[in-house]
């Protein structure tokens, strides 16, 4: 195995990238930063696809299995004998895939953003603030160590609440990136805690130790450990999950997602849609070999995952934003990632979910960046997220509608684009778990189909023609060449690759190269299996066609004949006013005006005693201070012959 | 040499040493101040000489701690007559009563 030193470059490229427009962008790179991180990230992709490659078919396999390879190991800070914090790359079938994922879209996005972000005042920023994500992200995925993930963790963490904030003269902006971090953080605190119970009881960070270690010598301890009659490894597991959770936006974490649309549109495509919001669903595929050990907390990540992905699609077939139905979308496939997680074995063919959630998390990379890219191509020309504003775009922008109907279809998982057969490998395994679980699932797909539709039609049907365009706020539209609408062509280029990709990403045959113990799961098709959920999913379309196709008056009867069912769910399920009673009732009453009192009155009120006291003594004492030196030989003499006294008497 | 007892030689470097005291806090002039300061070092000085020759005559340590002392003295002396000429200049006085502002 020769894994050179070039599989390092992948993350470190972007970082250049970022110190080099970050420092000197503003300054010198006005116009150019955005090829400059282009061109980076363009090496960054080849060397990822290159890797992928080199792993996956040339010497990735020994004996028919693929191996996990540490590539580069480097101790950062040891604390003792086997815990230390390192610095390190590691490849085994899903960093590869995730590599590949994260360069691809990135680069996607970065050349977009060429065309998009045009003209924008701090337009070095965002790419030095891309390409940092970038990295991030790319050191999330390669991590050896928990610790390495954690940081990394952070690190995404902090990009994308700089790139939320980006149009910080906007309070909505800002008051969302400010959301997005604490909610986040909130959860990375259980992450935290989740690392030090499982270091503890695992004796290492390092992931590969770990697993071994609590897989062999730990595992009694680690069990037998318990607090509230629940074992240390399910309370380590599951703390873990709630940063995850934090991450990927699941219930009832969730609520930062849908705010953090006030980004600029080509960072949700990258950000919250394709790489940053799967981290979750990641962590537990990392630690995959860990959670089948404990069936109870793979309970937790499976009902959370469905209740997600469940409530999200009810959300999104109510929202009005295109952007935040997009959103509910992405929530919605995660929760479907993370139950298929949750619903899989460690070995043979229960692993199935395994396969099927990292597939699903490659294909709808494609397909919801896409999305996301198209929603941008749209918003870009009527200058508004509404729905109500847009209508009859398909004569206009062609390319994007093609595109925008294939990641449509994909994501309804109609065959034969890329959503289809990861949605079935994932219905297939809840199917032989939990039949609950996919009752559900199945449902869910056809709203999901559903709403996707809705969404299309609500854009691209509706036929009200330029006219509407121009009520629009644009006053340019009409005078505009109609060929031009979509934008230039750096912005026409990544919809069709990445419409491309979501047409052929469906049949690669996933499970040959990605499953948890590297041993290649023959994948196989069951036509009969199939029926219901395309079935489904043609069902919904069927219906948002019937009610959105043509402007009429379906969708309001709808809405009032449903009544309260439809406003709590326009509402959100009333989930942030819930949370807003929690903080500011009860949080902020109960706790922080009681630590307010106590930090103001008996904290500040001891400083402040005690600079008083001195104060007054000092005044008192100031006299001796007279400046007069035969006061002063007077007082150092008669000290001279008290200490003599001391001497002489006192300390025989 | 030996016929004077101890006794006499440390009564007069007592003498000498409280004569510089009463000097140091009652004089207000400050060259008066630093002759009485020679005259408590000097008492000092013949401390060592006596200790030196009555308890260790093969020794020269105290002999040369005088050495040392004298020397000391001619440069404090050197200093302070500098500082008192400074504050002359700037006060017109060599009063130490004048010279009170370093305080609180």
């Amino acid at each position: 195995m020769n894994y050179s030193s070039y599989i390092a470059l992948i993350p470190l490229l972007p970082l250049a990238g970022f110190a080099l427009l970050g420092l000197f962008g503003r300054k010198y790179f006005k116009q150019s930063s955005g090829i400059i991180g282009t061109l980076l990230l363009l090496v960054s992709t080849g060397l990822a696809l290159y890797t992928a490659y080199q792993y996956f078919f040339v010497n990735g396999k020994v004996d028919g299995v693929y191996q996990s390879i540490t590539a580069i190991k480097y101790t950062w800070l040891s604390f003792s004998g086997n815990v230390s914090i390192d610095m390190g790359i590691i490849l085994d079938p899903i960093s590869v895939m995730m590599l590949v994922v994260v360069t691809f879209v990135s680069l996607m996005v970065h050349i977009f953003s060429l065309g998009y972000m045009k003209g924008e005042e701090r337009f070095a920023t965002y790419y030095a603030f891309l390409a940092l994500f970038t990295f991030s992200m790319l050191g999330l995925v390669v991590s050896t160590n928990l610790f390495q993930v954690y940081m990394f963790w952070e690190l995404v963490g902090v990009s994308s609440y700089l790139l939320i904030g980006f149009y910080y003269d906007r309070p909505s902006a800002v008051a969302a990136s400010k959301k997005a971090f604490v909610v986040t953080r909130f959860a990375d605190l259980g992450f935290l805690v989740g690392i030090l119970i499982l270091a503890y009881y695992g004796k290492s960070l390092d992931i590969k130790t770990l697993v071994e270690n609590i897989n062999s010598t730990e595992l009694a301890n680690i069990t037998t450990a318990s607090f509230f009659g629940i074992s240390a490894l399910t309370w380590g597991l599951t703390m873990v999950f709630i940063g995850g959770a934090g991450k990927s936006a699941m219930f009832p974490l969730h609520i930062w997602l849908p705010d953090a649309m006030e980004g600029p549109t080509p960072v949700s495509a990258l950000i919250h849609a394709a790489t940053m919001v799967v981290a979750g669903v990641y962590l537990v595929a990392r630690l995959f070999p860990l959670f089948t050990l404990t069936q109870s907390t793979l309970n937790i990540v499976t009902f959370v995952g469905l209740i997600s992905a469940f409530l999200a699609a009810i959300i999104a077939c109510t929202q009005t934003d295109i952007k935040r139905v997009l959103a509910y979308s992405t929530m919605s496939q995660i929760g479907y990632m993370m139950f298929a997680l949750g619903v899989s074995g460690y070995t043979g063919e229960a692993e199935l979910g395994y396969t099927a959630s990292m597939f699903h998390l490659f294909t709808h990379a494609f397909f919801k960046s896409l999305l996301f890219l198209g929603a941008g191509a749209v918003i870009h020309l009527v200058h508004s997220n509404e729905m109500k504003d847009m209508g009859g775009l398909r004569k206009y922008m062609p390319v994007t509608h093609i595109t925008f109907l294939i990641a449509c279809l994909a994501i309804a998982g109609i065959p034969p684009f890329a959503g289809f057969f990861s949605k079935e490998e994932i219905l297939l395994a809840a199917y032989h778990s939990n039949k609950i679980v996919y009752a559900f699932a199945l449902f869910t797909s056809g709203l999901t189909a559903f709403y996707m539709f809705r969404l299309y039609f609500s854009i691209f049907w509706k036929a009200k023609g330029p006219s509407m365009l121009v009520e629009a706020h644009s006053p340019s539209p009409l005078e505009r060449d109609w060929g031009e609408a979509e934008g230039p062509i750096s912005m026409k280029l990544p919809l069709i690759i990445l419409g491309a990709c979501t047409v052929i990403a469906g049949f690669i045959p996933f499970g040959k190269y990605v499953t948890s113990d590297g041993i290649p799961l023959e994948s196989h098709f069951d036509l009969v299996f199939s029926i219901a959920p395309v079935a489904f999913g043609i069902g919904g379309i069927l219906l948002a066609m019937w009610i959105y196709k043509k402007e009429s008056e379906r969708p309001s009867r709808i809405s009032t004949a449903l009544g309260g069912l439809y406003k709590t769910a326009y509402h959100k399920f009333y989930i942030d006013e819930i949370y807003m009673f929690i903080t500011k009732k009860i949080i902020f009453n109960l706790v922080g005006r009681p630590a307010a009192w106590i930090d103001r009155n008996i904290v500040d009120g001891a400083m402040n005693g005690i600079a008083w006291t001195t104060g007054k003594f000092s005044a008192m004492i100031k006299g001796i201070q007279s400046g007069r030196v035969q006061g002063y030989a007077l007082f150092f003499f008669g000290g001279i012959i008290v200490l003599a006294m001391i001497f002489l008497y006192l300390w025989k | 040499m030996s016929d004077i007892p101890v006794s006499n030689i440390l009564f007069v470097s007592i003498a000498l040493f409280f004569i510089g005291m009463y000097g140091l806090f009652t004089r207000r002039n400050l060259i008066t101040m630093l002759m009485s300061i020679e005259l408590i070092l000097n008492s000092v000085n013949i401390n060592f000489v006596v200790f030196n020759k009555y308890l260790y005559p093969e020794k020269l340590d105290g002999i040369f701690f005088t050495i040392f002392i004298i020397a000391i003295a001619a440069a404090e002396a050197a200093i302070a007559i500098a500082i008192i000429i400074n504050l002359y200049r700037s006060h017109r006085s060599i009063d130490v009563e004048d010279a009170s502002e370093m305080k609180y």
